[in-house]
């Protein structure tokens, strides 16, 4: 037998379907992100970690010139050391018939007659290498299929000068490379970058390293001091050309899936708790008016003799069944969205698989917690129901009580008329409800403001970085530091309209126990091609005195200008500067650090050397250009910026990147809700004194203003708030987007603030016509019988 | 046309020789086949201009939603009604709309006031947007209540409440005052004291007065007492000796 308290409970659900739907939907879309991004998150870390431990990726890798493979068991012997291996890399160019600048390839080594010991590859395709025949490869698939390639088709590679043709037997994916990027560059691009494994025996004879390594991969023991083991490693390597071995912590990709958890942990941290409280404040607000009504029922039932806490757990039932709806409908499509979601991830990052994996023990208290926090709001709205009396129910409503709240001045009262008097009292009695409206759209409008603007701090960064600081259309970088008459042969090439050298030198940067494992730029003292900028926008001369750090970098080390810092360098006689800071620059890509070339090269006593060049081409030129710099032995690669850049923009926009769409939909989405509500719930609650009005000759219009009145001045004073609220968010969100690999301006161009006072006064204009419609519809007869 | 009807409407003391409504056929259904309510079936009535009118009748014998027709609210579902000669029925909302502005005054059971105006501001809410009508103040002192001008209506009585609502409706000095029930949420005393503001009104500005009531007491003030039941009128009757409503029996 139902009782007739849940059969009342059942038809008040049913009356308020369309509110009570769109509260449950507001938690729903929070538990949604809640499930999706903690199960994204959990499968992220999971997969990455399971992915490592299958494939057995090295935890410290140590690069080294040249050693001879008896040192594998010197190193195996280094306390805390698991497994040692040593392989062949190295830097190689691919020729594709269809393009003219030639693709960036890595060669890396694959044991010949054994599993690889560390950093195994998943063959996704084809079959495994034969040792036996020197040709074949196996080719990083996303490469492969960027450029329709598959077993059966051939490459023709040049390594180490000189040119050769390759079989590919196979498609492969690792863990080393998740995402792959030339080296050099910070954009990860699967067309621009591949991976060619190799067998051992034939890369060797490739890069003359017969019986030697040129890089040593090693895992750890558990427990095993990290840092202590990296220090045995170098001292080993010193005498071999070690450039100075690094953990998984600075392992390229590595770091941009880290950087890709990271953003979504703080996500998935920040955005639904946003959503709950939304939802709490309508269930309050709606479950507030609910008592209200009901006034003379809950009056009524006292009389009868349900005690208060009967009454009370009755609307408590109608909080938790649009909590628990809400969340149950939110577990069941984040549990979806969270599958489609990371089948994107997979791809993205190219998993073999993924391990879907959600927590069920988190999500129920996931979903505890949002129904406790959703369902907050309507409990305190249930003390109400202990202060009526029975005697209500016997007594007219008393008129809604005016003379406590704050008084309008006599001034201001004389210029009004009275609907514009009964505006502003309303919004003046509850003076809570109203912050808390304009708080709430102030809120959402602050958070699309913050999204535009951090898409404009994308957009800013990508103009700024491609065509003030980076004027160049192509960078030239050679296999390896080379005397400079290399610059002239390139000047000299049909096109080429400016030239400018650079030398890059692998750096560990250290200022007391900081440190920061990079790159030391060498440029000509004033140039016009790669610009190191300042905050202001202008441009920083180059110095030979000392050294000129990216802000990122000089943050991280904490140091500033005059300060000295400690270089070691990792390359050639390695030797340890103490170079003063001279200036930090603001560089939107990287953490670079730029000294005059020809200063650097003294230091290393390397003079005339470069490693590359900035250039200025005549782009009428460029095809022919290209093929002939594709030819020349010492180059190892050319990165044509108009491609860096399309790839740059493709990064930004997936992975983490992506969730600042999904942020400014649901922000539009946030604060329609609220608009819409704050217009649903002013109406409900003086549909009585609008029809009224209607009832004393006012026309549909004039009683309108009195309900739009309060939404427009409502919307009126959280659109400054918004903007306001945005430029504070813009900031807080540009530096948590901002990572060491690139740093997102906060500027806020007018026109975003624009679009989002035009999306609010949009939404504001579609509640107000939602909501006119049904003034204009009011029952006037049956509004008036009613006592309430 | 309708602007200058109205024109000549709002000029006060219009002709009384012309009977302020004119019925003939209303019937009103809401709801379609066997569930259908007949609230009106064919209601035929004359009323003179100025005159007290008192509606009486059981719950549903269909007073309110004569009332409710003639006042504007509610449409017929057949039949005509005139007011002064101009047809009711084939008004148009927006028409409804000047119609209720201009020439008629409600008041209800449950005073119906603005909680966020002071009584003078709901008094004002009105003949702001009326052409002639009387002062705020004055049409407050009409009812006795002009020291409470600004309070708002928490802070009044349900009879002062009910009394501002009538000074809200005759402010604009109405051609016509609807009131339905307009006692019955008030004790005796004030009950007395809010039809007597009525007669005032009735006598001294030449409103024509309608009024609903169960209190068959209250017909002893009209000059015409209609009866209605099952609605249908089922009898006329004019009082040929009306009573003060101070004397009336409550």
């Amino acid at each position: 037998m139902v009782s007739p308290l849940d059969r009342k409970l059942a038809r008040d659900l049913r009356r308020m379907k369309t509110q009570v739907s769109a509260i449950a939907l507001v938690i729903a879309v929070g538990v949604l992100l809640l499930v999706m991004m903690g199960g994204l998150l959990n499968s992220l870390e999971q997969t990455r970690l399971s992915y490592y431990q299958q494939y057995r990726l090295a935890d410290i890798f140590a690069p080294v010139k040249r050693a001879p493979q008896s040192l594998l068991s010197r190193i195996g012997t280094i306390p805390g050391v698991g497994s040692v291996s040593g392989r062949v890399v190295g830097n190689a160019l691919i020729n594709l018939p269809n393009q003219a600048a030639p693709v960036q390839a890595r060669a890396v080594s694959l044991p010949d007659f054994t599993e690889p010991l560390l950093n195994n590859v998943y063959l996704a395709q084809g079959r495994k290498l034969n040792p036996r025949h020197r040709d074949e490869v196996s080719l990083l698939e996303g490469f492969a299929k960027a450029h329709d390639l598959g077993p059966g088709s051939s490459i023709t590679a040049t390594m180490y000068g000189a040119r050769r043709e390759f079989n590919i037997v196979g498609l492969a994916q690792s863990p080393e490379f998740l995402l792959s990027t030339a080296p050099g560059e910070f954009v990860p691009d699967d067309a621009r970058f591949a991976v060619i494994w190799m067998s051992e025996a034939s890369l060797a004879a490739a890069f003359d390293m017969e019986g030697a390594f040129n890089e040593f991969l090693v895992s750890l023991q558990h427990g095993a001091n990290e840092r202590a083991v990296i220090d045995a490693i170098d001292r080993i390597l010193e005498p071999y050309g070690g450039v100075g071995a690094y953990g998984l912590d600075d392992q390229y990709s590595n770091i941009f899936i880290t950087e890709d958890i990271s953003q979504l942990a703080v996500s998935s941290a920040t955005v639904p708790p946003i959503f709950l409280a939304v939802a709490a404040f309508l269930l309050y607000i709606v479950v507030s008016r609910l008592i209200d009504a009901d006034r003379i029922q809950i009056g009524l039932l006292k009389a009868f003799g349900y005690s208060t806490l009967k009454i009370c757990a009755h609307y408590f039932k109608l909080i938790l069944l649009i909590a628990i709806g809400g969340a149950l409908l939110g577990c069941a499509l984040g549990v979806w969205a969270g599958q489609l979601m990371a089948a994107y991830y997979q791809i993205y990052y190219k998993f073999p698989y993924l391990l879907f994996h959600i927590d069920l023990a988190a999500i129920l208290i996931a979903v505890m917690v949002s129904v406790a926090s959703a369902s907050a709001g309507g409990l305190l709205v249930l003390r109400k129901v202990f202060e009526l009396t029975p005697a209500v129910a016997m007594r007219p409503p008393a008129p809604a009580d005016y003379s406590r709240s704050t008084p309008l001045s006599a001034s201001l009262i004389r210029r009004l008329d009275q609907p514009t008097r009964m505006v502003l009292r309303r919004l003046m009695r509850r003076p809570g409800r109203s912050v808390a409206a304009i708080l709430g759209i102030a809120v959402g409008m602050g958070l699309s403001v913050a999204m535009l603007g951090v898409m404009d701090g994308f957009n800013r960064m990508v103009d700024l970085n491609f065509s003030v600081v980076d004027r160049s259309n192509a960078n030239v970088s050679l296999i390896e530091p080379m005397a400079d008459k290399v610059i002239y042969e390139l000047a000299r090439m049909h096109g080429v309209l400016e030239v400018e050298p650079f030398r890059e030198v692998s750096v560990m940067f250290r200022n007391g126990t900081l440190s920061h494992r990079g790159s030391l730029s060498g440029l000509i003292s004033e140039p016009q091609l790669r610009r190191a900028m300042s905050d202001a926008g202008d441009t920083i001369y180059i110095r030979k005195d000392g050294v000129v750090l990216a802000e990122v970098l000089a943050n991280k080390l904490k140091v500033g200008p005059g300060d000295t810092l400690t270089i070691d360098v990792k390359e050639g006689r390695q030797p340890t500067l103490r170079v003063p800071i001279a200036s930090i620059a603001h560089p939107l890509l990287g953490a670079p650090a730029y000294m005059e070339l020809g200063a650097i090269n003294r230091l290393l006593k390397e003079p005339g050397r470069v490693n590359g060049a900035y250039l200025r081409i005549d782009e009428q030129h460029g095809d022919s250009l290209y093929k002939q710099i594709k030819n020349m032995p010492s180059v190892a690669g050319v990165s044509l910026k108009h491609e860096v850049r399309r790839a740059f923009r493709e990064l930004m926009d997936s992975g983490a990147g992506a969730t600042r769409y999904v942020m400014a939909a649901i922000a539009a989405v946030i604060t329609f809700g609220i608009v819409y509500n704050s217009a649903r719930i002013a109406f409900t609650e003086s549909s009585h004194d609008l029809a009224s009005l209607r009832v004393m000759g006012f026309s549909n219009g004039e009683t309108s203003f009195v309900l739009l009145g309060e939404l427009g001045i409502i919307i009126f004073l959280a659109l400054p708030l918004g903007s306001l609220i945005g430029l504070m968010m813009v900031d807080a969100i540009a530096q948590g987007f901002s990572t060491e690999l690139y740093s997102i301006p906060s500027t806020l161009d007018g026109r975003s603030v624009g679009y989002a006072v035009v999306s609010v006064s949009l939404a504001a204009l579609l509640s107000g016509y939602l909501v006119k419609r049904d003034i204009d519809r009011l029952e006037l007869v049956s509004a008036l019988k009613s006592r309430e | 046309m309708a602007n200058n009807l109205f024109d000549q409407l709002t000029l006060y003391g219009m002709a009384t020789d012309k009977d302020a409504f004119s019925v003939t056929g209303v019937t009103k259904v809401y709801g379609e086949g066997p569930g259908a309510v007949h609230a009106l079936r064919g209601v035929d009535l004359a009323l003179p201009s100025g005159e007290m009118v008192v509606l009486l009748g059981a719950s549903g014998s269909g007073k309110s939603t004569l009332l409710n027709i003639l006042g504007g609210l509610d449409s017929v579902s057949a039949g005509v009604v005139y007011f002064f000669g101009k047809e009711l029925t084939a008004m148009s909302p927006a028409e409804l709309t000047l119609y209720r502005r201009h020439h008629v005054g409600f008041v209800f059971q449950f005073y119906n006031l603005m909680p966020s105006l002071t009584a003078s501001e709901n008094v004002e809410l009105v003949t702001e947007v009326s052409d002639q009508a009387l002062d705020a103040e004055e049409a407050l002192e009409l009812v006795g209540l002009a020291d409470r001008k600004n309070h708002f209506p928490s802070e009044l009585s349900g009879g002062e409440q009910q009394r501002v609502a009538i000074a809200r409706a005759v402010a604009k000095r109405p051609t016509v005052l609807f009131c339905d029930e307009p006692t019955g949420a008030l004790d005796s005393a004030t009950g007395r004291q809010v039809l007597r503001v009525l007669q005032d009104i009735n006598e001294h500005f030449g409103t024509t007065v309608m009024l609903i009531t169960h209190a068959a007491a209250t017909a002893d003030m009209a000059h015409r007492v209609i009866e209605m039941a099952d609605g249908a009128v089922r009898a006329v009757r004019i009082n040929e000796h009306r009573l003060d409503a101070e004397n009336i029996e409550w």
